[in-house]
Protein backbone atom coordinates (compact mmCIF):
# COMPACT_ATOMS: atom_id res chain seq x y z
CA UNK A 1 0.00 0.00 0.00
CA UNK A 2 1.21 3.46 -0.88
CA UNK A 3 0.72 5.44 2.33
CA UNK A 4 0.89 8.72 0.47
CA UNK A 5 -1.78 7.76 -2.05
CA UNK A 6 -4.61 5.74 -0.56
CA UNK A 7 -6.95 6.05 -3.52
CA UNK A 8 -8.41 2.75 -4.79
CA UNK A 9 -9.68 2.41 -8.33
CA UNK A 10 -13.10 0.96 -7.43
CA UNK A 11 -15.46 0.05 -4.64
CA UNK A 12 -14.92 -3.65 -5.35
CA UNK A 13 -11.15 -3.25 -5.12
CA UNK A 14 -11.49 -1.38 -1.81
CA UNK A 15 -13.47 -4.21 -0.18
CA UNK A 16 -11.83 -7.15 -2.00
CA UNK A 17 -9.98 -8.54 1.03
CA UNK A 18 -12.79 -8.34 3.61
CA UNK A 19 -13.05 -11.90 4.97
CA UNK A 20 -16.10 -13.78 6.21
CA UNK A 21 -16.67 -13.25 9.93
CA UNK A 22 -15.37 -9.66 9.95
CA UNK A 23 -16.70 -7.01 12.30
CA UNK A 24 -17.41 -3.72 10.52
CA UNK A 25 -18.49 -0.29 11.75
CA UNK A 26 -20.74 1.78 9.49
CA UNK A 27 -21.24 5.54 9.73
CA UNK A 28 -24.53 7.26 8.95
CA UNK A 29 -27.62 8.62 10.64
CA UNK A 30 -31.06 9.67 9.44
CA UNK A 31 -30.37 8.91 5.80
CA UNK A 32 -27.21 11.07 5.75
CA UNK A 33 -23.58 9.98 5.72
CA UNK A 34 -24.00 6.27 4.96
CA UNK A 35 -21.23 4.59 2.93
CA UNK A 36 -23.87 3.13 0.64
CA UNK A 37 -21.54 2.31 -2.23
CA UNK A 38 -19.25 0.33 0.06
CA UNK A 39 -22.29 -1.47 1.49
CA UNK A 40 -23.32 -2.41 -2.06
CA UNK A 41 -19.76 -3.66 -2.58
CA UNK A 42 -20.14 -5.99 0.42
CA UNK A 43 -23.43 -7.22 -0.99
CA UNK A 44 -21.78 -8.01 -4.35
CA UNK A 45 -18.90 -9.74 -2.63
CA UNK A 46 -21.43 -11.79 -0.63
CA UNK A 47 -19.16 -11.86 2.41
CA UNK A 48 -20.85 -13.86 5.21
CA UNK A 49 -21.24 -13.98 9.00
CA UNK A 50 -20.59 -10.28 9.59
CA UNK A 51 -20.73 -8.43 12.88
CA UNK A 52 -21.81 -4.80 12.49
CA UNK A 53 -21.67 -1.70 14.65
CA UNK A 54 -24.05 0.97 13.45
CA UNK A 55 -26.59 3.40 14.86
CA UNK A 56 -29.38 1.67 12.96
CA UNK A 57 -30.07 -1.40 10.82
CA UNK A 58 -31.17 -0.09 7.43
CA UNK A 59 -34.24 1.35 5.78
CA UNK A 60 -35.96 -1.23 3.58
CA UNK A 61 -33.33 -2.43 1.08
CA UNK A 62 -31.37 0.79 1.60
CA UNK A 63 -28.30 1.43 3.74
CA UNK A 64 -27.54 -1.76 5.73
CA UNK A 65 -30.90 -3.22 4.68
CA UNK A 66 -29.44 -5.04 1.68
CA UNK A 67 -26.92 -6.91 3.86
CA UNK A 68 -29.68 -8.04 6.23
CA UNK A 69 -31.86 -9.00 3.27
CA UNK A 70 -29.00 -11.17 1.99
CA UNK A 71 -28.55 -12.63 5.50
CA UNK A 72 -24.91 -11.57 5.60
CA UNK A 73 -25.10 -10.16 9.17
CA UNK A 74 -25.22 -12.27 12.33
CA UNK A 75 -24.23 -9.89 15.14
CA UNK A 76 -25.28 -6.28 15.73
CA UNK A 77 -24.39 -3.46 18.10
CA UNK A 78 -26.86 -0.59 17.58
CA UNK A 79 -28.63 2.25 19.38
CA UNK A 80 -31.79 2.39 17.31
CA UNK A 81 -32.29 -0.48 14.82
CA UNK A 82 -35.39 1.36 13.56
CA UNK A 83 -38.88 0.44 12.40
CA UNK A 84 -37.75 0.69 8.76
CA UNK A 85 -35.16 -2.05 9.31
CA UNK A 86 -37.62 -4.69 8.13
CA UNK A 87 -35.14 -7.49 7.36
CA UNK A 88 -33.27 -6.97 10.61
CA UNK A 89 -36.51 -6.96 12.67
CA UNK A 90 -37.70 -10.14 10.97
CA UNK A 91 -34.46 -12.03 11.61
CA UNK A 92 -34.07 -10.63 15.12
CA UNK A 93 -37.60 -11.75 16.02
CA UNK A 94 -36.80 -15.20 14.61
CA UNK A 95 -33.74 -15.37 16.88
CA UNK A 96 -31.28 -15.42 13.97
CA UNK A 97 -29.39 -12.27 14.92
CA UNK A 98 -27.56 -11.42 18.11
CA UNK A 99 -28.21 -7.82 19.22
CA UNK A 100 -26.57 -5.56 21.76
CA UNK A 101 -28.71 -2.45 22.19
CA UNK A 102 -26.75 0.54 23.49
CA UNK A 103 -27.52 4.17 24.32
CA UNK A 104 -26.47 6.32 21.38
CA UNK A 105 -24.09 8.62 23.23
CA UNK A 106 -22.48 5.60 24.88
CA UNK A 107 -22.08 4.02 21.45
CA UNK A 108 -20.16 7.19 20.49
CA UNK A 109 -18.00 7.11 23.63
CA UNK A 110 -17.21 3.40 23.24
CA UNK A 111 -16.00 4.15 19.71
CA UNK A 112 -14.08 7.20 20.84
CA UNK A 113 -12.46 5.22 23.67
CA UNK A 114 -11.32 2.56 21.19
CA UNK A 115 -9.72 5.17 18.95
CA UNK A 116 -8.12 6.80 21.98
CA UNK A 117 -6.64 3.58 23.39
CA UNK A 118 -8.92 3.48 26.46
CA UNK A 119 -10.28 -0.06 26.99
CA UNK A 120 -13.18 0.90 29.29
CA UNK A 121 -14.73 3.78 31.23
CA UNK A 122 -17.40 4.41 33.86
CA UNK A 123 -20.60 6.25 32.93
CA UNK A 124 -23.92 7.02 34.67
CA UNK A 125 -25.99 6.38 31.53
CA UNK A 126 -28.19 3.29 31.81
CA UNK A 127 -27.77 2.74 35.54
CA UNK A 128 -30.76 0.77 36.84
CA UNK A 129 -31.92 -0.09 33.30
CA UNK A 130 -31.65 -3.11 31.01
CA UNK A 131 -28.33 -1.90 29.59
CA UNK A 132 -26.69 -2.17 33.04
CA UNK A 133 -27.26 -5.93 33.19
CA UNK A 134 -24.01 -7.81 33.68
CA UNK A 135 -21.92 -4.63 33.93
CA UNK A 136 -19.77 -3.70 36.91
CA UNK A 137 -21.33 -0.89 38.95
CA UNK A 138 -19.40 1.55 41.09
CA UNK A 139 -20.27 4.78 42.92
CA UNK A 140 -17.95 7.54 41.73
CA UNK A 141 -18.13 10.97 43.40
CA UNK A 142 -21.56 10.05 44.74
CA UNK A 143 -22.92 8.96 41.37
CA UNK A 144 -23.84 5.38 40.42
CA UNK A 145 -21.90 4.41 37.27
CA UNK A 146 -21.47 1.31 35.12
CA UNK A 147 -18.39 0.06 33.31
CA UNK A 148 -18.54 0.36 29.52
CA UNK A 149 -16.04 -1.41 27.25
CA UNK A 150 -14.63 0.19 24.12
CA UNK A 151 -15.84 -1.21 20.78
CA UNK A 152 -13.35 -2.48 18.23
CA UNK A 153 -13.83 -3.59 14.66
CA UNK A 154 -11.74 -5.01 11.85
CA UNK A 155 -13.01 -2.33 9.49
CA UNK A 156 -14.67 1.07 9.60
CA UNK A 157 -16.72 1.87 6.49
CA UNK A 158 -17.38 5.57 6.37
CA UNK A 159 -18.62 8.34 4.11
CA UNK A 160 -17.06 11.79 3.76
CA UNK A 161 -17.53 14.54 1.22
CA UNK A 162 -13.98 15.39 0.14
CA UNK A 163 -10.64 13.65 0.63
CA UNK A 164 -7.12 14.41 -0.44
CA UNK A 165 -4.98 11.49 -1.61
CA UNK A 166 -3.27 11.27 1.75
CA UNK A 167 -6.65 10.66 3.41
CA UNK A 168 -7.52 13.94 5.10
CA UNK A 169 -11.31 14.24 5.20
CA UNK A 170 -13.97 16.92 5.15
CA UNK A 171 -17.65 16.15 5.67
CA UNK A 172 -20.85 17.86 4.66
CA UNK A 173 -23.42 19.18 7.19
CA UNK A 174 -25.12 16.50 9.34
CA UNK A 175 -23.65 13.73 7.16
CA UNK A 176 -20.65 13.90 9.50
CA UNK A 177 -22.40 12.17 12.45
CA UNK A 178 -20.61 8.91 13.43
CA UNK A 179 -18.10 8.89 10.55
CA UNK A 180 -15.12 10.66 12.16
CA UNK A 181 -15.49 8.52 15.31
CA UNK A 182 -15.49 5.28 13.39
CA UNK A 183 -12.53 6.41 11.30
CA UNK A 184 -10.55 6.56 14.54
CA UNK A 185 -11.90 3.27 15.95
CA UNK A 186 -11.61 0.86 13.02
CA UNK A 187 -8.44 -1.18 12.46
CA UNK A 188 -8.73 -0.54 8.72
CA UNK A 189 -10.75 2.50 7.69
CA UNK A 190 -12.22 2.67 4.20
CA UNK A 191 -13.87 5.90 3.12
CA UNK A 192 -16.09 6.64 0.15
CA UNK A 193 -16.07 10.27 -0.95
CA UNK A 194 -17.79 12.37 -3.57
CA UNK A 195 -14.64 14.27 -4.45
CA UNK A 196 -10.87 13.79 -4.30
CA UNK A 197 -8.24 16.55 -4.47
CA UNK A 198 -4.45 16.57 -4.52
CA UNK A 199 -2.68 16.38 -1.19
CA UNK A 200 -2.11 19.90 0.12
CA UNK A 201 -5.24 21.33 -1.45
CA UNK A 202 -7.44 21.09 1.66
CA UNK A 203 -7.18 23.91 4.19
CA UNK A 204 -5.51 22.32 7.25
CA UNK A 205 -7.73 24.47 9.49
CA UNK A 206 -10.84 22.76 8.11
CA UNK A 207 -9.79 19.10 8.13
CA UNK A 208 -12.08 17.07 10.41
CA UNK A 209 -10.47 13.63 10.10
CA UNK A 210 -6.68 13.76 9.81
CA UNK A 211 -5.19 11.33 7.27
CA UNK A 212 -3.58 9.07 9.89
CA UNK A 213 -7.02 7.54 10.58
CA UNK A 214 -7.72 6.65 6.94
CA UNK A 215 -6.38 3.61 5.05
CA UNK A 216 -8.30 3.46 1.78
CA UNK A 217 -10.21 6.00 -0.27
CA UNK A 218 -12.63 5.37 -3.07
CA UNK A 219 -14.58 7.93 -5.08
CA UNK A 220 -18.22 7.17 -5.73
CA UNK A 221 -21.26 9.24 -6.45
CA UNK A 222 -23.33 9.38 -3.26
CA UNK A 223 -26.19 6.91 -3.05
CA UNK A 224 -29.09 7.94 -0.90
CA UNK A 225 -32.23 6.19 0.29
CA UNK A 226 -34.97 8.46 1.55
CA UNK B 1 -70.99 19.33 29.91
CA UNK B 2 -68.45 16.74 28.85
CA UNK B 3 -64.91 17.83 29.37
CA UNK B 4 -62.24 17.61 26.73
CA UNK B 5 -58.65 16.83 27.45
CA UNK B 6 -55.99 18.83 25.67
CA UNK B 7 -54.86 17.78 22.20
CA UNK B 8 -51.24 16.80 21.49
CA UNK B 9 -50.80 20.22 19.88
CA UNK B 10 -52.07 21.94 23.04
CA UNK B 11 -49.67 19.90 25.19
CA UNK B 12 -46.87 21.05 22.87
CA UNK B 13 -48.10 24.64 23.06
CA UNK B 14 -48.05 24.57 26.88
CA UNK B 15 -44.60 22.93 26.98
CA UNK B 16 -43.25 25.62 24.64
CA UNK B 17 -43.95 28.21 27.35
CA UNK B 18 -41.21 26.56 29.45
CA UNK B 19 -38.54 27.66 26.94
CA UNK B 20 -36.77 30.96 27.67
CA UNK B 21 -35.17 33.15 25.00
CA UNK B 22 -31.71 31.94 23.98
CA UNK B 23 -32.08 28.45 25.48
CA UNK B 24 -30.24 25.42 24.06
CA UNK B 25 -32.93 22.74 23.76
CA UNK B 26 -33.28 19.13 22.60
CA UNK B 27 -36.69 17.81 21.55
CA UNK B 28 -37.39 14.07 21.42
CA UNK B 29 -39.82 12.02 19.34
CA UNK B 30 -43.59 12.25 19.63
CA UNK B 31 -45.29 15.26 21.20
CA UNK B 32 -41.93 17.04 21.82
CA UNK B 33 -41.41 17.13 18.06
CA UNK B 34 -44.48 19.40 17.77
CA UNK B 35 -43.11 22.00 20.19
CA UNK B 36 -40.83 23.94 17.82
CA UNK B 37 -43.91 25.23 15.99
CA UNK B 38 -45.18 26.88 19.20
CA UNK B 39 -42.08 28.77 20.36
CA UNK B 40 -43.15 32.21 21.60
CA UNK B 41 -42.80 35.04 19.13
CA UNK B 42 -39.70 37.26 19.29
CA UNK B 43 -37.51 34.69 21.03
CA UNK B 44 -34.83 32.40 19.60
CA UNK B 45 -34.35 28.82 20.74
CA UNK B 46 -31.20 26.98 19.66
CA UNK B 47 -32.45 23.48 18.92
CA UNK B 48 -29.98 20.63 19.23
CA UNK B 49 -30.03 17.43 17.20
CA UNK B 50 -28.16 14.24 18.19
CA UNK B 51 -26.69 13.87 14.71
CA UNK B 52 -24.56 16.95 15.17
CA UNK B 53 -26.51 20.18 14.76
CA UNK B 54 -26.96 23.08 17.18
CA UNK B 55 -29.23 25.83 15.89
CA UNK B 56 -31.83 23.97 13.82
CA UNK B 57 -34.50 26.15 12.24
CA UNK B 58 -37.86 25.14 10.77
CA UNK B 59 -38.39 22.26 8.38
CA UNK B 60 -37.02 22.98 4.88
CA UNK B 61 -39.51 24.21 2.29
CA UNK B 62 -40.55 21.82 -0.48
CA UNK B 63 -37.97 21.84 -3.24
CA UNK B 64 -35.29 23.26 -0.92
CA UNK B 65 -34.54 20.10 1.06
CA UNK B 66 -30.91 19.14 1.60
CA UNK B 67 -30.78 15.50 2.68
CA UNK B 68 -27.40 16.03 4.36
CA UNK B 69 -29.19 18.47 6.66
CA UNK B 70 -31.77 16.41 8.53
CA UNK B 71 -32.99 16.22 12.11
CA UNK B 72 -33.03 13.07 14.26
CA UNK B 73 -36.30 12.04 12.61
CA UNK B 74 -34.80 12.25 9.09
CA UNK B 75 -36.75 15.44 8.32
CA UNK B 76 -34.84 18.00 6.19
CA UNK B 77 -34.44 21.16 8.26
CA UNK B 78 -32.89 24.62 8.01
CA UNK B 79 -30.41 26.49 10.21
CA UNK B 80 -30.69 29.68 12.25
CA UNK B 81 -27.85 32.23 12.29
CA UNK B 82 -25.18 30.96 14.68
CA UNK B 83 -25.78 27.28 13.94
CA UNK B 84 -22.93 24.75 14.05
CA UNK B 85 -22.18 21.20 12.88
CA UNK B 86 -20.15 18.66 14.87
CA UNK B 87 -19.72 14.91 15.33
CA UNK B 88 -22.20 12.66 17.11
CA UNK B 89 -19.96 12.26 20.18
CA UNK B 90 -19.85 16.05 20.62
CA UNK B 91 -23.63 16.13 20.22
CA UNK B 92 -23.87 13.69 23.13
CA UNK B 93 -21.25 15.48 25.19
CA UNK B 94 -23.84 18.24 25.11
CA UNK B 95 -26.65 15.90 26.28
CA UNK B 96 -24.79 13.80 28.84
CA UNK B 97 -22.46 16.55 30.00
CA UNK B 98 -25.32 18.74 31.19
CA UNK B 99 -24.70 21.50 28.66
CA UNK B 100 -28.20 21.79 27.22
CA UNK B 101 -30.60 24.02 29.16
CA UNK B 102 -33.76 22.01 28.63
CA UNK B 103 -34.54 18.60 27.14
CA UNK B 104 -38.08 17.47 26.35
CA UNK B 105 -38.83 13.79 25.83
CA UNK B 106 -41.95 11.75 25.23
CA UNK B 107 -42.91 9.32 27.98
CA UNK B 108 -44.61 5.97 28.45
CA UNK B 109 -44.44 6.09 32.26
CA UNK B 110 -43.05 8.46 34.92
CA UNK B 111 -42.70 7.50 38.58
CA UNK B 112 -43.26 9.77 41.55
CA UNK B 113 -39.49 9.95 42.03
CA UNK B 114 -39.05 11.06 38.42
CA UNK B 115 -37.93 7.74 36.93
CA UNK B 116 -38.69 7.66 33.20
CA UNK B 117 -39.69 4.75 30.95
CA UNK B 118 -39.96 5.80 27.32
CA UNK B 119 -38.30 3.36 24.94
CA UNK B 120 -40.11 0.07 24.99
CA UNK B 121 -43.59 -1.26 25.67
CA UNK B 122 -43.17 -4.79 27.05
CA UNK B 123 -44.58 -7.48 24.80
CA UNK B 124 -44.33 -5.50 21.57
CA UNK B 125 -42.67 -7.05 18.55
CA UNK B 126 -39.20 -6.13 17.35
CA UNK B 127 -36.02 -5.06 19.03
CA UNK B 128 -37.05 -1.65 20.32
CA UNK B 129 -34.57 1.18 20.24
CA UNK B 130 -32.93 3.36 22.86
CA UNK B 131 -31.52 6.04 20.57
CA UNK B 132 -30.32 9.09 22.46
CA UNK B 133 -32.96 8.96 25.21
CA UNK B 134 -30.79 7.47 27.98
CA UNK B 135 -27.96 9.95 27.45
CA UNK B 136 -30.40 12.85 27.31
CA UNK B 137 -32.39 11.77 30.39
CA UNK B 138 -29.23 11.11 32.41
CA UNK B 139 -27.52 14.38 31.58
CA UNK B 140 -30.32 16.91 31.22
CA UNK B 141 -30.07 19.99 33.44
CA UNK B 142 -33.84 20.19 33.21
CA UNK B 143 -35.94 17.36 31.78
CA UNK B 144 -39.56 17.89 30.79
CA UNK B 145 -41.70 14.92 29.75
CA UNK B 146 -44.73 15.51 27.54
CA UNK B 147 -47.29 12.72 27.24
CA UNK B 148 -50.95 11.81 27.54
CA UNK B 149 -51.90 11.53 31.21
CA UNK B 150 -53.25 7.99 30.88
CA UNK B 151 -52.59 5.03 28.59
CA UNK B 152 -55.00 4.04 25.82
CA UNK B 153 -56.63 1.55 28.22
CA UNK B 154 -57.20 4.34 30.76
CA UNK B 155 -54.46 3.21 33.17
CA UNK B 156 -52.38 5.98 34.79
CA UNK B 157 -48.97 6.65 33.24
CA UNK B 158 -47.80 8.55 36.30
CA UNK B 159 -47.12 5.76 38.78
CA UNK B 160 -45.51 5.04 42.14
CA UNK B 161 -43.03 2.80 40.31
CA UNK B 162 -42.60 2.32 36.55
CA UNK B 163 -43.17 -1.24 35.33
CA UNK B 164 -41.92 -0.68 31.76
CA UNK B 165 -38.17 -0.87 30.93
CA UNK B 166 -36.52 2.24 32.34
CA UNK B 167 -34.73 4.99 30.48
CA UNK B 168 -33.13 6.61 33.54
CA UNK B 169 -33.69 6.93 37.28
CA UNK B 170 -34.83 10.15 39.00
CA UNK B 171 -34.36 12.30 35.92
CA UNK B 172 -37.71 14.03 35.26
CA UNK B 173 -38.27 17.58 36.53
CA UNK B 174 -41.64 18.45 35.03
CA UNK B 175 -44.47 16.49 33.38
CA UNK B 176 -46.80 18.23 30.92
CA UNK B 177 -49.87 16.16 30.00
CA UNK B 178 -53.31 16.61 28.48
CA UNK B 179 -54.61 17.16 32.03
CA UNK B 180 -51.93 18.91 34.06
CA UNK B 181 -48.49 20.37 34.64
CA UNK B 182 -46.76 18.51 37.47
CA UNK B 183 -43.34 19.18 39.01
CA UNK B 184 -41.28 16.36 40.50
CA UNK B 185 -39.87 17.67 43.80
CA UNK B 186 -37.98 16.08 46.71
CA UNK B 187 -41.32 16.20 48.57
CA UNK B 188 -43.25 14.39 45.85
CA UNK B 189 -45.35 15.44 42.89
CA UNK B 190 -46.52 19.05 42.94
CA UNK B 191 -49.59 19.89 40.85
CA UNK B 192 -48.78 23.24 39.22
CA UNK B 193 -51.65 23.61 36.70
CA UNK B 194 -54.72 21.73 35.53
CA UNK B 195 -56.29 21.62 32.07
CA UNK B 196 -59.15 24.09 31.61
CA UNK B 197 -62.35 22.68 33.10
CA UNK B 198 -60.69 19.99 35.23
CA UNK B 199 -60.34 19.99 39.01
CA UNK B 200 -57.29 18.85 40.96
CA UNK B 201 -59.35 15.95 42.37
CA UNK B 202 -60.21 14.78 38.88
CA UNK B 203 -56.52 14.82 37.90
CA UNK B 204 -55.63 13.01 41.13
CA UNK B 205 -58.13 10.26 40.30
CA UNK B 206 -56.15 9.50 37.11
CA UNK B 207 -52.74 9.65 38.81
CA UNK B 208 -51.48 6.78 40.98
CA UNK B 209 -49.18 8.62 43.44
CA UNK B 210 -50.42 11.46 45.59
CA UNK B 211 -50.40 14.96 44.05
CA UNK B 212 -49.58 17.85 46.35
CA UNK B 213 -51.36 21.14 45.91
CA UNK B 214 -52.68 23.96 48.02
CA UNK B 215 -55.64 26.21 47.41
CA UNK B 216 -56.62 27.19 43.92
CA UNK B 217 -54.59 25.42 41.18
CA UNK B 218 -54.41 27.65 38.06
CA UNK B 219 -55.53 26.46 34.64
CA UNK B 220 -53.00 25.66 31.89
CA UNK B 221 -52.83 28.73 29.61
CA UNK B 222 -53.57 27.09 26.26
CA UNK B 223 -55.43 28.33 23.20
CA UNK B 224 -58.62 26.46 22.42
CA UNK B 225 -58.18 23.57 20.01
Amino acid sequence: MNRKDKLYESIDAAVADVPNGSTIMFGGFGGAGFPNNLIQGLARKAVQNLGVISNNCGTGDGELGILFKNRQIKRVVAAFPGPGAIYFQEQYTAGEIELELVPQGILCERLRAEGAGIPAFFSPVGVGTDVAKGKEERVIRGKRCILEQSLSADYAFIKAHTADRLGNLIYRKAARNFNPLMAMAGKTTIVEVEKIVATGELDPELIVTPSIFVDRIVVAKGLRYV
Amino acid sequence: MSKTRLTREQIAQRAALELPDGAYVNLGWGIPNLIAAYVQKNITIYFHSENGILGMGPRAAKGEEDFDLVDAMKVPVTLVPGAAFFTQDVAHMMTRGGHLDICILGGLQVSEKGDLANWRVPGTKGAGGIGGAMDIATGAKKLIVTMEHTAKNGEPKILRTCNYPLTALECVDTIVTDLAVIDVTPNGLQLREVAPGFTPDEVQALTEPRLHFTGNVPEMPVKSA
